[in-house]
């Protein structure tokens, strides 16, 4: 019944949805790995990073490709500032208590966001929005492709910067070992807030990457950060390649489920390998035993 | 403690401040006592102009908005004195409980007459609401039967009911298959997945087997959804004959670019009530992909200068003659004609004389207005075609001013 000639484009279309699942999962992956804490803020960050996005292009007129590096940094900036001034003081040193505090957080900043903006759906009409690239068996949406590479070029600046730079390994050796990185003279406080600093920055780039072909709302970052956690556990918890790999297998399920189940259910599948992984494989795909 | 003290201390200032507030209020409300102005009628606007969908609620308000306009204009309501309707805006946020809840502010202001609120979710919930304290409801759009059919005295739609316009709508279609020679014989349907989308879709199943269409299959999905890739992948797995679309303005616009960004053109998109397929707006921003589009719709007589008039007026406000802004615009005018007779703001008598309403003077192609259990029996939808641009009345034939195109020409 199914050719194909269907197949293959709900495949690709499933790809480029979970490169930005891909995106936003490896900003929480790294956070989690260095601050072993969960930050359930990120979805509201995301959120606010698509309104600023919104903006800049319903305000100013910037494209919001070109307005990608000014949302990377003012992301970037956010996020330093709140694991360095919120999230690090309020926790003392506790980490049920950063989870709490990043629970209040997104509390706080949807409600805000709600209040500012209204709960309208609110999207932007960019000249290339359905503007489409033919490849033979199947059309892929520009921003959905440029969407996909951007993503896969964000994950590798992200591995060479973890592997390559001397921030990439003071942020490796404290994920390791948080007393001994003190020890060996790695200012723990500023690595901290680096780290949730690049998390958010990645957030950034997503916002940038998704408004051409999504929306924005108060509630946008539920659907997002539910589907992150799944790719984050899928993949491994702070495992790099893992949230990668996890991203797409995650996108193409949701694409199939959405063709063989309905628009409706197509989330199911996601939920259902959630609870498989949880179940059988603990640690994710890529994850390294506790 | 200082600060427990401070909060009591009345500086000079303040205290200059607050008398002169005291004097303003006293001057300004002065003349109201000693003038007696004609009283206003207070008339409840009530929209979903926040949420999902939001376009709509607006485009309604808009229509009810401008019938005030002019009714005040020309003198406001004779028979009591040239008094004023006075609008009372609400929004229902695009849900039936904030609808509802809207419903009850109104009631506390006061209103005598409530005109709306665009759909058929929160239509249901807003009459109930309504009946509860006695406010005449008249509702504009919310085309769902369940809205006339609970017994609700209160209650009155001026535009056709869902069964009426389907009837119309597949009667419309038969013939338009049968004149070309029945070229289509499968069917898919799109719909959104609340009252109206599901309700439509139903009524859909049942009856299109029997007049010699196959459904092939029925897709439902969310409001709002931004992305129709994977629906428009299984229309063209299918490769359906009709496409039959049901769903707001959003949705109908993405799902009408998608199919046509992924080249996919079936012998024709035959929608009923399609949020956008008679919609100056998306003919005007989306021309490729609304050529061809049919739609059976509410729809105002082409012939009548006030609605010419009134698409003159709202293109001024740089707004789109659309039918939410010309229902609403009718239905505001059906309650004036009623508070003329009734020559009372009292809402039992307003609901009397709506009962008893044979209003004639509107510019729909409906006849003059006769509500049996709440329903205007003589509302019908008429069938719309987007060609070389416009929006053109292909059925039925006496307002009918183009030929319908059917089959579609490939892409």
């Amino acid at each position: 019944m199914l050719e194909f000639s269907i197949l293959l484009p709900a495949i690709l279309n499933g790809l480029t949805t979970g490169a930005i699942y891909a995106l936003i999962a490896l900003g929480l992956t790294l956070i989690y790995g260095v601050l072993h804490i969960i930050n359930f803020a990120h979805g509201s960050l995301l959120m606010l990073a698509l309104y600023g996005v919104f903006f800049l292009h319903s305000l100013f007129g910037v494209d919001p490709y070109l307005a990608l590096p000014i949302a990377a940094l003012a992301l970037f900036a956010v996020g330093y500032g709140l694991q360095r001034f919120v999230i690090g003081h309020a926790s003392h040193g506790k980490d049920e208590n950063i989870l709490l505090v990043t629970l209040g957080l997104s509390v706080i900043i949807e409600n805000l966001a709600l209040y500012l903006w209204r709960s309208d759906t609110r999207t932007i009409e960019t000249p290339y929005s359905f503007e489409v690239i033919d490849f033979g068996v199947a059309f892929i949406a520009v921003p959905k492709a440029i969407a996909f590479i951007g993503a896969l070029l964000v994950a590798a600046l992200l591995w060479l910067l973890m592997t390559r730079t001397d921030l990439g390994r003071a942020i490796r050796a404290l994920a390791r070992e948080r007393q001994g990185a003190r020890l060996v003279g790695i200012n723990v406080e500023h690595i901290f807030a680096m780290s949730f600093g690049i998390g958010c920055a990645c957030l950034g780039i997503a916002a940038c990457l998704l408004l051409p072909s999504f929306y924005v709302s108060p509630q946008v970052g539920h659907a997002f950060v539910l589907v992150a956690f799944t790719v984050v556990v899928l993949g491994g918890m702070g495992s790099f390649v893992g949230a990668l790999l996890g991203g797409l297998i995650i996108g193409v399920t949701e694409s199939l489920g959405g063709l063989f189940l309905g628009e409706s259910l197509g989330q199911l599948g996601i939920f259902l390998i959630f609870i498989i992984v949880l179940l059988f494989r603990p640690n994710g795909l890529l994850g390294q035993r506790v | 403690m200082t600060v427990e003290r401070s909060r009591f201390r009345v500086s000079r200032r303040r205290f200059l401040a607050g008398t002169a507030i005291g004097a303003a209020a006293g001057v300004s409300g002065f003349p109201a006592i000693l003038k007696a102005q004609p009283k206003t009628i207070k008339v409840g606007i009530l929209h979903p102009v926040t949420g999902p969908i939001a376009p709509s609620g607006q485009q309604c308000r808009l229509g009810a908005r401008l019938a005030i306009e002019t009714i005040n204009a020309n003198g406001g309501i004779a028979s009591m004195g040239g008094a004023k309707l006075e609008p009372i805006y609400a929004d229902a946020q695009s849900k039936p409980d904030v609808g509802v809840a809207e419903v009850e502010k109104l009631n506390e202001a006061g209103v005598s007459a409530i005109v709306g609120p665009f759909a058929s979710g929160i239509a249901l919930a807003t009459t109930q609401a309504a009946a509860k304290h006695g406010i005449p409801h008249i509702v504009d759009v919310g085309v769902v039967d369940q809205v006339v059919t609970r017994g609700l005295t209160n209650t009155f739609r001026f535009g056709p009911g869902l069964s009426k316009i389907v009837d119309t709508a597949l009667q419309n279609l038969v013939a338009l298959n049968d004149q070309a020679g029945k070229p289509a014989k499968t069917v898919m349907i799109v719909h959104e997945e609340s009252a109206f989308g599901a309700g439509m879709a139903k009524t859909l199943n049942e009856r299109l087997p029997g007049m010699g269409f196959e459904v092939l299959e029925t897709i439902s999905h969310a409001n709002p959804t931004r992305d129709f890739n994977n629906i428009a992948l299984k229309i063209k797995g299918r490769n359906p004959d009709l496409l039959i679309p049901s769903n707001y303005y959003n949705e109908f616009v993405l799902l009408a670019r998608t199919l046509r960004q992924q080249k996919i053109r079936p012998k024709a998109i035959y929608a009923i009530l399609g949020g956008a397929a008679s919609q100056y707006r998306f003919v005007q921003e989306f021309p490729d992909a609304a050529e061809f589009i049919m739609d059976c719709n509410h729809w105002f007589d082409p012939r009548n200068p006030v609605a010419l008039e009134l698409k003159k007026k709202v293109e001024a406000e740089k707004a789109f003659f659309s039918y939410e802004v010309f229902l609403n615009h009718e239905c505001v005018r059906l309650l004036a004609d009623a508070l003329e007779r009734a020559a009372s703001a009292d809402r039992g008598a307003i609901t009397q004389a709506l009962a008893a309403s044979g209003w004639s003077n509107h510019f729909m192609p409906y006849g003059p207005t006769k509500f049996v259990n709440g329903q205007n029996e003589g509302a019908a939808p008429v069938n719309t075609q987007v060609l070389q641009k416009d929006i053109k009345v292909i059925f039925p034939k006496d307002f009918a001013n183009a030929k319908p195109v059917f089959p579609a020409p490939k892409a």
